[in-house]
């Protein structure tokens, strides 16, 4: 396949782009094609702006995070609230919000994307395997993968946090677990569509290895609807890991968590709202970013 | 088609089964000392081994398992180590507020969704089409618990006209009709939000089709063309979707639940994972996969009832 001769969604390029050789420079670079595809999009910029907000914060954590996230000063408490020293004020122990949100964006945005990844390498290779190979390796990883999906979501995740205890590392793994079948599925579909298309059999004829096969020539194909469903996927694998938390079931306190600082404020909204509502809006609005990039992105391969 | 509903639910039972005994062999894996937890602390080894022996779980995996299925068969699912009463009663009780609950929901959330997901697709990047599509888009990224946590510093902290917790019990002095609001309100923007932007996206799809250029171009009126024409085909393929959500309000409420103290099934889940109570978890699990397995079934034939086109 001609790597520049489409765009990042699998969608032909457009013939006014592809006539201008000028532009092509700019296509050969991911964070080039990345830029030009995001301008194109309102709705993919604005969510864009507020996830590159929370990576910055993220990475920055240390440098620009006023105070440590875990400092407990129980005098603060007689004056929670926002002030020129606490912008956004401090929690029931006395923990400045702002650098708490700060290090929690660091815990969402480390453990949802290690996940998303895990969960695409597995559904990726289980989807390729099933499409293309076919017979019985097809229905077994199908029939494995219909398994997992019967369960109730949330109620797995219980079941296996329960009984093998809340770590960053079991998240991930209980993630990885349950989106993988249904990339697998996204994966093979397309597999089957284009398995038996000429230039598979093309590459097939000059002795090519399977392995060749599947990961460059048909796993291209798949990259639209695999770079939309991962941006939806790391939006609910946020919602996930806030869910988590605030059921009691996420990452051990006392670092900070989104969803846990929800919980534990959260009986105390009635005297003080924005120990709870300030985290709540913060999860709120990377999951929003999320989203809108994905709802962008997802025009965009419907209209190239 | 009757084959094939003895294939469906065949394949439902062997699921099952299969479920059943993982999820039995998962709490085996690091075994808890269920004898110790129910004679507290202070009971002698002694005491432990004993009780061990009279509850048979020094036997081997398999033979408690074939007991317990036996058991299960015959409608007896043991006793909860949480609530010391038999699992069947506990899990009735929740089951049935969850489905109240589970009920009003699904009755708000579908003509909700079909309403406002048709109004947007119908005239696509309109003003109203961008403003709908916004707002289920953002509703459904909000997580339950912040989207429950924003309503109640509105309705219960600031305005102070609903209650914050919903304990079905009248001793906080709320009426019962009043503690389903909020938790209704967050799922139903939560799921809706969802719901909103697949019937959109089915909506647009079948206005581009020909048969509606065709429609609107021998003159029908607009309405007709979106009521006769458009309707039915645009809700062919979320009816499945809008069937699925009865799982996610059966079993993936334990969130809202949570938030808002509520006696469901959700949290009785919760409550024995935490405890470790495995013949609970057992029957919820149990539970939760017969509906997910139901509602699939349900929707097959949905579809097919919908869509002459699709026949076993």
């Amino acid at each position: 396949m001609n790597e520049t001769g489409r765009n990042i969604l699998g969608g032909p390029l457009s013939d006014t782009v592809a006539a201008k050789p000028q532009r092509k420079a700019k296509w050969r670079t991911v964070p080039g094609r990345t830029w030009f595809a995001l301008r194109q999009s309102p709705i993919a910029m604005f969510g864009g702006i507020i996830v590159a907000f929370w990576i910055i914060c993220a990475l920055f954590a240390p440098w620009i995070a006023p105070f440590p996230p875990n400092k407990l000063d129980a005098l603060l408490i007689a004056y929670p609230y926002p002030s020129a020293e606490h912008w956004l004020g401090v929690d029931n122990l006395g923990r400045d919000i702002v650098s708490r949100l700060l290090w929690g964006a660091r815990t969402v945005l480390t453990v949802a994307p290690v996940a998303v990844l895990g969960a695409a390498t597995l559904g990726i290779i289980l989807g390729l395997l099933a499409g293309y190979r076919g017979g019985w390796i097809d229905a077994l990883i199908m029939r494995i993968g219909d398994t997992l999906l019967a369960f109730p979501r949330i109620i797995l995740y219980l079941i296996i946090i329960a009984r093998f205890g809340a770590s960053a590392f079991n998240i991930i793994l209980v993630i990885t677990f349950t989106a993988a079948p249904i990339i697998a599925r996204i994966v093979r579909g397309v597999t089957l569509d284009v398995r038996n298309r000429d230039y598979v059999a093309a590459a097939r004829m000059r002795g090519e290895s399977t392995l060749y096969i599947m990961f460059v020539e048909i796993l291209p194909s798949a990259r639209g609807p695999l770079i939309v469903d991962l941006f939806l996927r790391l939006g609910y694998t946020t919602v996930t890991i806030g869910a988590l938390g605030f059921l009691g079931v996420g990452l051990p306190p006392p670092d900070p968590d989104w969803g846990g600082m929800v919980k534990e404020t959260y009986g105390m909204i009635f005297i003080w709202p924005h120990m709870t509502l300030f985290p709540a809006a913060a999860i709120s609005s990377l999951v929003i970013g999320f989203n809108f990039l994905a709802t962008g992105l997802q025009e965009m391969a419907r209209d190239a | 088609m009757l084959r094939y509903t003895a294939r469906q639910f065949l394949n439902m039972a062997v699921t099952l089964l299969v479920v059943s005994f993982l999820v039995f062999a998962l709490n085996e894996l690091t075994p808890i000392d269920v004898a110790r937890k129910l004679l507290g602390p202070y009971a002698t080894q002694d005491q432990v081994d004993i009780l061990t022996k009279q509850m048979g779980l020094d036997r081997s995996l398999l033979a408690r398992y074939r007991e317990y299925l036996a058991n299960a068969l015959s409608g007896n699912f043991g006793e909860s180590i949480l609530y010391r009463r038999p699992v069947a009663q506990i899990l009735w009780d929740r089951l049935g507020n969850t489905l109240v609950l589970a009920g009003i929901c699904f009755a708000v959330i579908v003509p909700f969704s079909v309403l406002l997901g048709v109004i947007a697709g119908m005239r696509e990047r309109s003003f109203i089409d961008r403003a709908i599509s916004v707002f289920s888009s953002v509703c459904a990224s909000i997580p339950e618990f912040a989207l429950g946590v924003f309503l109640l510093a509105i309705f219960v902290v600031e305005l102070g006209i609903l209650p914050g917790i919903s304990p079905l019990s009248t001793s906080g002095g709320w009426p019962i009709w009043s503690q389903f609001v909020l938790p209704a309100a967050v799922v139903t923007l939560y799921d809706g939000g969802y719901l909103i932007s697949m019937i959109r996206a089915s909506m647009v799809e079948v206005m581009r089709q020909p048969f509606i250029r065709t429609a609107t171009l021998k003159g029908m009126p607009f309405r007709d063309v979106v009521v006769k024409h458009a309707l039915r085909n645009a809700l062919i393929t979320p009816f499945t979707v809008i069937l699925l959500q009865l799982n996610y309000l059966v079993s993936g409420l334990v969130v809202v639940e949570m938030v808002f103290a509520y006696p469901g099934f959700g949290r009785m889940m919760l409550e024995a994972a935490l405890n470790k109570d495995i013949a609970l978890i057992e029957a919820g699990t149990l539970c939760a996969v017969s509906v997910t397995m139901l509602t699939q079934i349900l929707g097959d034939y949905g579809y097919m009832a919908l869509d002459p086109r699709i026949r076993v």
